[in-house]
């Protein structure tokens, strides 16, 4: 075992795979000779050669094409989107072509594609940088959708994606990279897609969050229990489409009560899907309204004001604490 | 003191055939065998009844979502031609010819057209993508088979098809900049038929030619006239065999049109060309030059034409009926080929719609 950093982990993950498979193919802008611009990439071209790991012209657009043509071919591409606001570039490649490759064809073509992308806010990008734009994908048939919360997990969904036979949006939270260290075992080993994991145990309100807010409900729920004696249950949903409801409602078969924490903007998303499964699946279960705390709907803000604006600690205990009174 | 701005970068343009069926460039023409030479007439006399045959069948309500290919024979079956059945083609929507002469059944292309399932289940020995629908996505697309034909170190080439209008898309230059980049083994043939719908290619572009857009990608750019069946066999051959030989990627523009409609969806070609212009590309047409360059070589005959006619009226039917056989498709059906295996939500779902019926 190893004490490894979340972007050790990604690259360890894209080592093992690169070792494991020669189908794998790494690519994207600068991830070649300079190992991506947060090193995920570190070291792989040197090891594998330019033809496995490799430098792409600036075009996301491409960038995704070109992934999509590989995999037709019997390619396992992992294709780099630099920060995921650039996403809209690709959008037509991802969203109207990978995704819809096994159905257009009657099951004939599949793409299994890993798309990697840094996210997320806390880490004053400029404008287009730290946007949560996976509510788009969430929407998307033909996509799975992973959002690891910690370094264990990170290796592991990455290593599941990259195995999966169709298109894998794998999207990597920049304020996590570098911000703790976890055991990581240094073998292979794999974390399903599409299944959510109980971070925390509690009796007293469920709460959903994935990504960095999973650590940001957890600090709030520690704190909670310190300060009130209230358990939150807290759960890491990992994968973000499909969501793995049956965790969801066991859970509030026990609380009574759930909130969700989640970074992007609050209308449509992420969140809403998790409360109309849940008003399908386990509306009787509930004593009270299941609540979102989130950021307002405007634009992702100033890098001088995102701290305010994303889910602080102590607004996801006023959340936590209006739930439990309603 | 101004700089010389260079505006008029310079592409060949090819033509063996002019108008009247007279050779006018021997050194471009191609080593085709006198049944090579009827194979193309073959092919685009058969298409040009099919096509026909097609559009009264979409009138009829018998197909779906067709777009007509009458006036772009040569440029279609001519660039098929120069091909093999290893190389890879990514169409868009109109190039069914190339398709169906690749290997793709003609009821596939007829179920494809009526939207069913099987008609994008392409047979695993036929290498060839569904036509594509968004403007320009499969020359992205075109530059990762080819790459991937590079990796592998196999002798294939990818080609993608697009029109004047897809030259216009951003994906258009990214695609010939990525194999140019690549050093891949890729051509892409821009079918210019003037018309993009309704909007014609002077209000699509500045450039003189489409063919130079190749110059800023660093990559070879020719024009050819896409109405001469000898000149786009030879430009397309010269292109695959460099591409299959390591010497990376073309652009070809053939200068063509379309006879018809966009597509059988309601387009009235009255409201953006006259009936002179149309006069003009039909005294072009390439049937009917390559025919008279044939008839007086001895290799093709009234009898050889009206063989081929009712060869294609034949297949246009045992085609219509294979398409009717077709199982009804199903929603199950559908969930099933969203993903490999299937997630616990679309299990659900399949078993509510199951249960439908």
């Amino acid at each position: 075992m190893a004490q490894m950093t979340m972007i050790q982990a990604i690259t360890n993950a894209l080592d093992l795979e690169l070792a494991r498979d020669e189908r794998v193919l790494v690519f994207g802008e600068d991830v070649g000779h300079n190992g991506g611009v947060f090193r995920a990439t570190e070291g792989l071209q040197k090891k594998y050669g330019p033809n496995r790991v490799f430098d792409t012209p600036l075009a996301e657009s491409g960038i995704c094409g070109l992934a999509t043509g590989l995999a037709v071919q019997g390619f396992r591409p992992v294709a780099e989107i630099q920060f995921f606001g650039f996403v809209f570039e690709a959008m037509d490649e991802i969203a109207s072509q990978a995704a819809r490759m096994r159905y257009r064809s009657g099951g004939r073509y599949h793409c299994p594609i890993v798309y990697r992308s840094p996210f997320g806010g806390g880490v004053k990008t400029p404008e287009l940088h730290a946007d949560s734009l996976e509510g788009l994908f969430v929407q998307t048939p033909g996509v799975k959708v992973v959002i690891p919360s910690n370094p264990y997990d990170a290796k592991g969904l990455l290593i599941s994606a990259i195995r999966d036979d169709d298109p894998v949006i794998f999207l990597e939270h920049m304020k996590l990279y570098r911000s703790f260290r976890q055991e990581v075992p240094e073998e292979p080993y794999t974390v399903p897609i599409g299944k959510a994991a109980v971070a925390r145990e509690g009796k007293d309100l469920t709460v959903i969050a994935y990504g960095a807010m999973v650590r940001t409900a957890l600090q709030a729920a520690e704190e909670w229990a310190k300060t009130r004696g209230v358990q939150a249950e807290v759960i890491d949903l990992r994968t973000i489409n499909p969501i793995d409801i049956e965790t969801i409602v066991e859970s509030i078969k026990k609380t009574h009560r759930a909130v969700i924490v989640q970074e992007a903007q609050r209308s449509s998303g992420v969140a809403a899907e998790v409360i109309a499964q849940i008003n399908e699946n386990a509306i009787y279960y509930l004593e009270g309204p299941v609540l979102r705390i989130t950021p307002p709907d405007t634009v992702y803000p100033f890098a001088l004001i995102e701290d305010e604006w994303l889910p602080t600690p102590e607004r996801v205990l006023r959340g936590f604490e209006k739930a439990l009174s309603l | 003191m101004t700089t010389d701005v260079q505006t008029k970068p310079v592409v060949p343009y090819v033509q063996v055939l002019d108008e009247q069926g007279n050779v006018v460039d021997s050194d471009r023409m191609p080593k085709l065998s006198d049944e090579e030479l009827r194979t193309l007439m073959y092919r685009m006399v058969f298409t040009r009844i099919w096509d026909q045959r097609a559009v009264r069948l979409t009138r009829q309500g018998r197909l779906g979502f067709y777009a007509p290919v009458s006036g772009q024979e040569a440029s279609m079956i001519g660039s098929e031609f120069a091909t093999r059945k290893e190389d890879f083609i990514l169409p868009g929507y109109r190039d069914m010819p190339q398709l169906v002469w690749h290997g793709w059944p003609l009821y596939k292309a007829f179920l494809y057209s009526r939207g069913h399932i099987e008609g994008g289940r392409i047979p695993e020995d036929v290498n060839i993508l569904m036509p594509q629908i968004i403007i320009g996505a499969q020359i992205v697309q075109c530059a990762g088979v080819a790459l991937a034909f590079k990796l592998k170190g196999e002798k294939r080439v990818a080609i993608a098809y697009t029109g004047d209008g897809g030259t216009s898309q951003g994906d258009f230059y990214e695609g010939l900049n990525f194999a140019g980049a690549f050093h891949a083994p890729a051509v892409f043939v821009v079918q210019n038929n003037q018309f993009a719908i309704s909007v014609p290619v002077e209000l699509q572009t500045a450039a003189k030619t489409l063919a130079q857009k190749a110059v800023a990608a660093g990559i070879p750019g020719i024009q050819v006239d896409g109405m001469d069946v000898l000149a786009v066999y030879s430009v397309m051959k010269e292109a695959v065999e460099r591409a299959r030989e390591g010497g990376g990627p073309t652009l070809i523009e053939c200068v063509t049109f379309r006879y018809g409609p966009h597509t059988m969806s309601g387009d009235d070609p009255t409201r953006y060309r006259s009936k002179e212009v149309e006069n003009e590309w039909e005294r072009k047409d390439p049937l009917i030059r390559f025919r008279t360059f044939l008839e007086r070589k001895g290799l093709w005959s009234q009898g050889d034409e009206e063989r081929t006619i009712e060869e294609a009226k034949e297949a246009v039917n045992e085609a219509l009926k294979q398409a009717d056989a077709a199982p009804k498709m199903t929603i199950p059906e559908l969930i099933d080929v969203m993903f490999k295996d299937l997630p616990a939500h679309l299990v659900r779902q399949r078993a509510e719609f199951a249960e439908e019926g």
